[in-house]
């Protein structure tokens, strides 16, 4: 239902501009003279010590400018604050180790970045590897690797909270139900990547930054503590525009230290923007978590308390705003449910992977896997139906406002009636008879269920939630959330509007100025409003940006409050110019006039503009109108009580999703045919932008359930560098959605709205799990399912799957890039001769695919340089060659070492010589390997069908140098016959 | 063929949205950049730099392109077209830039762009051009904002409009 006298349909202030490619973008706009360009050297290795780092070469090239590393970051700069108290160091780039792969090791700076990147290839560094650990629960074992030795293991926090009476609940349970789940990482991926243009005044002793930061600037003092500048000499400026976040754009802010302090010690504006191999490797992602859930039950399905073992994987540091991700959800943990009895225990571990952050629905995804999945198994396992079970356990309408067991309070709410809505008009008894009537066919077909609260507008205290009561009181009450909107009336009477919020597409500009300009009679297209925020100038505070969904309930109502104040002004004004009462004042279509006689109108410009030029005819007591600053937080935030009770956000929206999903018998593929979503999020201020928010959160969140991961192998090498490894979905993927709406405003907001941003992102994904998982349950039974729920894995849950036909490979489970083969070669020269050639460095040089020289180091040892292409990478590197177990001239042992700019390789393998009885030879190979750094990240796919190239290519040349043509049938097409594929 | 030096820029002469241009370019350097970085010509965005998000995508002689898979020195002679030159006059929108403005068809307008290339390929060479021709040639882009149905919609509702100002002409 949307708010009277808003312009809820009007078309976006913000759109002309973009579709005419007018926009004004990190990358569009214009650098000062002098600019210097970065590149960034990135670490290959998941774990490893940096013994040295040789820049000489590097420097020498010409147009480089400069070669930063951690020590020369270190001489101006410090480490990012920790948000949790914790004996380790988060630096911007690498001091003495790596910690997981694109951790930045040095920085150029070039003429362009053409250059600059030339030059990061021409950078050496030595690293000794040391064992790595990819998984959270792994990391928390005794023997595990340990990633800061100052921490003594990988366990950054180990916190237990209790609410209620959970052991009681417990204790007197019918039935216990418990579900272990994994929920991976992904990341919502903006198209435009981060950008960085940074410069520094010695004389001032000030830093001036202008980058797509979206908030929140609770990290401005974290950077500014980072560059040892004081706020004020630390100006944070973002662009108008900025191509889409999603929470991802927090991450920007190490890059900012890490560069600014580039541009210090180069005395020059420092520039870099992100390419997108970097991004997908090393900007944030959602936190990857294991959860052990646990529910007390009644024989009826009433759930009567919640146990959560939450292991949360923040990467290889906790860095600034994370754990958050853990304590977003705090106030929230029993979702939409009445459960009194709540039992948490959260665990922080930190692994050689990147570095967790903001990412949309921050927190709520990983809460609601669990939770949801554990509401459709305890249907399952007490016989009862999914809908009833939801719905027996709902919070009643007449409970509001509800005051959930770890202390958050729902402002409103009428959840059965949204509920029974959605039911009802999305067709669910119609879903629930196609599905038996495809079950009937012996089809896999299954429908989901998801309720959830979706919680905006956070408390900047929940944060402090994390620590105990001992150590909150010891670091000082957190709390609240400031929203900053400021409204000036120019000599004309003109309006813009400055806000808060740095939107990313969400159109704020249009709401900000439909508001303003229901205000004030005046038509929306006449404000202007501006997005851009510089902290040198305006209003903000440290919950500015863009996050927790808070510019509708929040932002918005700054700027209402705002120009009601001013309107007020306005009135009296009038008031006084017309010989009439404030009250009776009114404004419409550019007029100020007196509501029982509009013919007594005054010019809306001319009353607004009297505190310029006639400041003396202000009517008493009343400001001039020129600008108005509203900065409002509500006061229901408040910090954390001394029981752990946090009302972690503001506003609470409700949102019921159910779909329906077919798995196809041959490809395994997951179909989503039919998806309903219900939200009530409160007053809707713009029907258009609320249905886009919707519709994107939608889109990602199927991503996030069937193709998204950001897949790490044992090994740490990171396994999703391109869009193609990173398959976000396209169009084809997307499937039809239903949308409907309730709507109890907020009482807690200026306008009633509630955030609406970020729900399909905790919804969908589980809602998805549920579908597969119940099309599942004839075949497979109770399938604890993964997401991404891709066709391999969905493949695994079947019971014994068909063997594929004759001559058709098994499906490759999972991603990974480990490589191995084995093969035979046939050369027409005696083994002897072959061997000679394998011993001889100059007759390898001539052999080896792409080698450039090889050099004999001992008759057994040789360094080769070799430049070799796999997929979209090509790039040189230096092979160590060793030989071993030899036998001449029947057998041998190679291991080869590879290192370079792009990635690093290592593998043995074994050769056999043996005489094929008439003057020839039958080469027997077997090899396995493995790949790191970005080869691995972008090569993944390709890299079994280089193997083969290569090794063809080199079996070709051998032939070809030991007086043999190849073989009739082509010896490349025999052996890619001949070479298995990767394991 | 023109012989090319690895580190020398080398002249480009081309049309740009109708009107001659020119420029100088290292024989590495992508379109994208040439365009953005010294033609000035910043409508045409850059997502990937590996040929799959179809941000950059621009008209090459008629045909959709992605210009970060496009040398600069390959468009000697060509006649370019970006984003710049699809409204018809400064202050207006094409028919179908109007379409994507009402059915919200953006948000952050990052990606936009390169779909509005496409698509405005897509209904200058076929006219009766449905959902599924439509859905076919977007499946070409990424876009993280909308979930990609007001693009359809937006394209199905200009598709109408262009078939009706046709007829009506
Ligand atoms: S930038 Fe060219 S396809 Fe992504
Ligand atoms: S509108 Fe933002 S990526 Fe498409």
């Amino acid at each position: 239902m949307p708010k009277d006298g808003l312009h809820q349909t009007m078309l976006r202030v913000e759109d002309a501009p973009l579709l005419t490619g007018r926009g004004q973008f990190f990358d569009d706009l214009p650098t000062p003279h002098g600019t210097v360009h970065a590149a960034i050297l990135r670490s290959p290795h998941a774990h490893a010590k940096i013994t040295d780092i040789s820049t000489d070469a590097a420097r020498r090239l010409a147009g480089v400018h400069a070669v930063l590393t951690g020590e020369d970051y270190a001489s101006v700069a410090s480490p990012l604050m920790v948000g949790v108290k914790l004996p380790i160091e988060c630096w911007p780039i690498a001091q003495n180790k790596v910690r997981y792969v694109g951790e930045p090791v040095a920085v150029v700076l070039a003429d362009d970045r053409y250059i600059a990147e030339d030059a990061v290839d021409l950078i050496d560094v030595s690293y000794d590897t040391l064992a790595p650990v990819i998984d959270p629960l792994k990391a928390l074992a005794d023997d595990a690797p340990v990633l800061h030795d100052e921490m003594g293991s990988n366990l950054g926090a180990d916190r237990y909270f209790s609410y209620g009476d959970p052991d009681g609940a417990f204790a007197e349970a019918d039935h216990v139900v418990e579900i272990s789940v994994r929920y991976p990482r992904n990341s919502c991926t903006p198209i435009e990547t981060y950008g960085v243009l940074t410069r520094w005044d010695p004389h001032t002793r000030s830093y001036d930054v202008l980058s797509n930061f979206q908030g929140p600037f609770s990290i401005h003092p974290v950077i500014a503590r980072a560059l040892n500048v004081p706020g004020n000499r630390l100006r944070l400026r973002t662009p108008e525009d900025s191509g889409g976040s999603f929470g991802i754009k927090q991450g920007v802010f190490p890059y900012i230290a890490l560069l600014s302090a580039c541009a210090r010690l180069t005395d020059r504006p420092v520039k870099w923007v992100e390419d997108r191999l970097e991004h997908l490797t090393a900007s944030v992602s959602a936190t990857n978590r294991a959860i052990t859930l646990r529910a007390a039950v009644t024989a009826k399905g009433r759930v009567t308390a919640l146990d959560y073992d939450q292991v949360e994987d923040v990467g290889a540091y906790l860095r600034a705003p994370e754990p958050a991700t853990l304590y977003r959800m705090h106030g929230n943990l029993c979702g939409a449910y009445d459960i009194a009895n709540l039992r948490v225990r959260n665990r922080i571990v930190m692994t050689n992977k990147t570095p967790t952050g903001l990412n949309r629905g921050f927190g709520g995804p990983q809460i609601y896997f669990a939770l949801e999945r554990l509401m459709q198994r305890i249907a399952v396992e007490l016989g009862l139906d999914p809908v009833n079970v939801a719905r027996d356990n709902l919070i009643s309408s007449g409970a509001f406002p509800y005051r959930t067991a770890s202390g958050a309070t729902y402002d409103s709410g009428d959840y059965q009636n949204a509920f029974d809505t959605a039911l009802k008009d999305g067709r669910y008894d119609a879903l629930c008879q196609k599905r038996d009537a495809a079950r009937a066919q012996g089809r896999l077909y299954g429908i989901g269920l998801t309720v959830a609260v979706e919680p905006s507008v956070s408390n900047m205290g929940y944060l402090s939630t994390a620590l105990t009561p001992a150590e909150r009181a010891k670091a000082g009450q957190k709390n609240g959330a400031q929203s900053c909107a400021t409204i000036a009336i120019d000599p004309v009477g003109s309006i813009t509007v400055q806000i808060d919020s740095v939107p990313q597409g969400q159109g704020h500009k249009t709401v900000a100025a439909s508001i303003v300009a229901e205000r004030f009679g005046l038509e929306p297209g006449a404000i202007t409003v501006v997005a851009a925020m510089d902290t040198g100038k305006d209003a903000w505070s440290i919950a500015a940006g863009n996050y927790s969904s808070r510019f509708a309930a929040a932002s918005a109502g700054a700027v209402r409050i705002a120009a009601g104040r001013l309107r007020e002004r306005i009135a009296a004004i009038a008031a006084s110019q017309l010989d009439a009462r404030p009250e009776d004042i009114e404004f419409g279509n550019g007029k100020v006039f007196i509501a029982s006689n509009p013919e007594a109108a005054l010019a809306f410009a001319r009353v607004a503009s009297t505190g310029h030029w006639a400041p003396g005819t202000l009517p008493e007591g009343i400001a001039a109108p020129m600008r108005e600053t509203a900065i409002w937080t509500a006061p229901e935030l408040t910090a954390p009580t001394e029981e752990d009770g946090i009302n972690s956000s503001l506003c609470h929206a409700f949102i019921f999703d159910f779909c329906g999903v077919e798995i196809d018998p041959v490809t395994h593929e997951a179909r989503v045919d039919h998806y309903v979503t219900m939200h009530d999020c409160g007053t809707i201020l713009h029907e258009g932008m609320v249905e886009g928010q919707i519709r994107g959160a939608f889109a990602q969140a199927v991503g996030a359930a069937l193709y998204e991961e950001y897949a790490y192998d044992d090994d740490g090498a990171f396994l999703a560098g391109t869009l193609a490894d990173y398959p976000v979905p396209t169009v084809h993927e997307i499937p039809d959605l239903t949308i409907l709406h309730t709507c109890t405003p907020s009482p807690l907001t200026p306008l009633g709205a509630k955030g609406v941003g970020e729900g399909n992102c905790m919804s969908t994904p589980v809602c998805i799990a549920n579908a597969v998982a119940d099309a599942l349950a004839p075949a497979s039974g109770n399938v604890d399912v993964t997401l991404p729920l891709s066709p391999a894995r969905i493949a695994s849950y079947l019971p014994d799957e068909p063997a594929p036909p004759e001559g058709i490979a098994q499906p490759r489970p999972g991603p990974g890039k480990g490589l191995s083969g084995q093969g035979e070669a046939h050369v027409g020269a005696a083994p002897q001769e072959i061997w000679d050639l394998l011993m001889d460095a100059d007759q390898l040089a001539a052999i080896i695919p792409g080698a450039h020289g090889v050099k004999r180091l001992s008759p057994t040892h040789f360094l080769a340089d070799v430049t070799l292409g796999v997929g979209p990478v090509k790039g040189r590197y230096r092979v160590q060659v060793g030989l071993s177990d030899l036998d001449a001239p029947n057998n041998a042992t190679l291991t080869g070492k590879a290192g370079g700019a792009l990635g690093t390789g290592e593998g043995s393998g074994r050769v056999t010589l043996t005489p094929d009885g008439s003057g020839g030879t039958v080469i027997g190979y077997s090899y396995d390997a493995a790949v790191g750094g970005k080869v691995a990240s972008v090569g993944g796919r390709l890299l079994d069908g280089a193997a083969k190239i290569v090794i063809g290519q080199f079996f070709a040349a051998l032939g070809r140098r030991a007086g043999d043509a190849p073989q009739p049938d082509g010896i490349i097409a025999r052996m890619c016959g001949w070479i298995g594929g990767r394991r | 063929m023109r012989r090319l030096t690895a580190t020398e820029r080398h002249p480009v002469r081309f049309t740009l949205n109708g009107k001659p241009a020119e420029g100088t370019a290292h024989p590495r350097m992508l379109l994208s950049d040439f365009l953005r970085g010294v033609q000035g010509a910043t409508g045409t965005h850059v997502g990937c730099e590996h040929g799959v998000c179809g941000a950059c995508t621009v008209r090459i002689d008629g045909a959709m392109a992605r210009s970060c898979l496009t040398f600069a020195v390959q468009i000697e002679g060509a006649e370019i077209d970006t984003v710049e030159a699809l409204a018809p006059a400064p202050a207006r929108l094409s028919v179908l830039q109007d379409a994507f403005r009402k059915h919200h068809a953006l948000q952050c307008g990052f990606c936009t762009p390169g779909i509005l290339m496409s698509l405005d390929t897509l209904l200058a060479t076929e006219s009766q051009a449905d959902a599924e021709r439509i859905r076919d040639v977007l499946s070409g882009h990424l876009c993280r904002c909308t979930g990609y149905q007001p693009i359809v919609a937006a394209a199905l509702d200009a598709a109408q409009t262009l078939r009706e100002e046709t007829d009506n002409a």
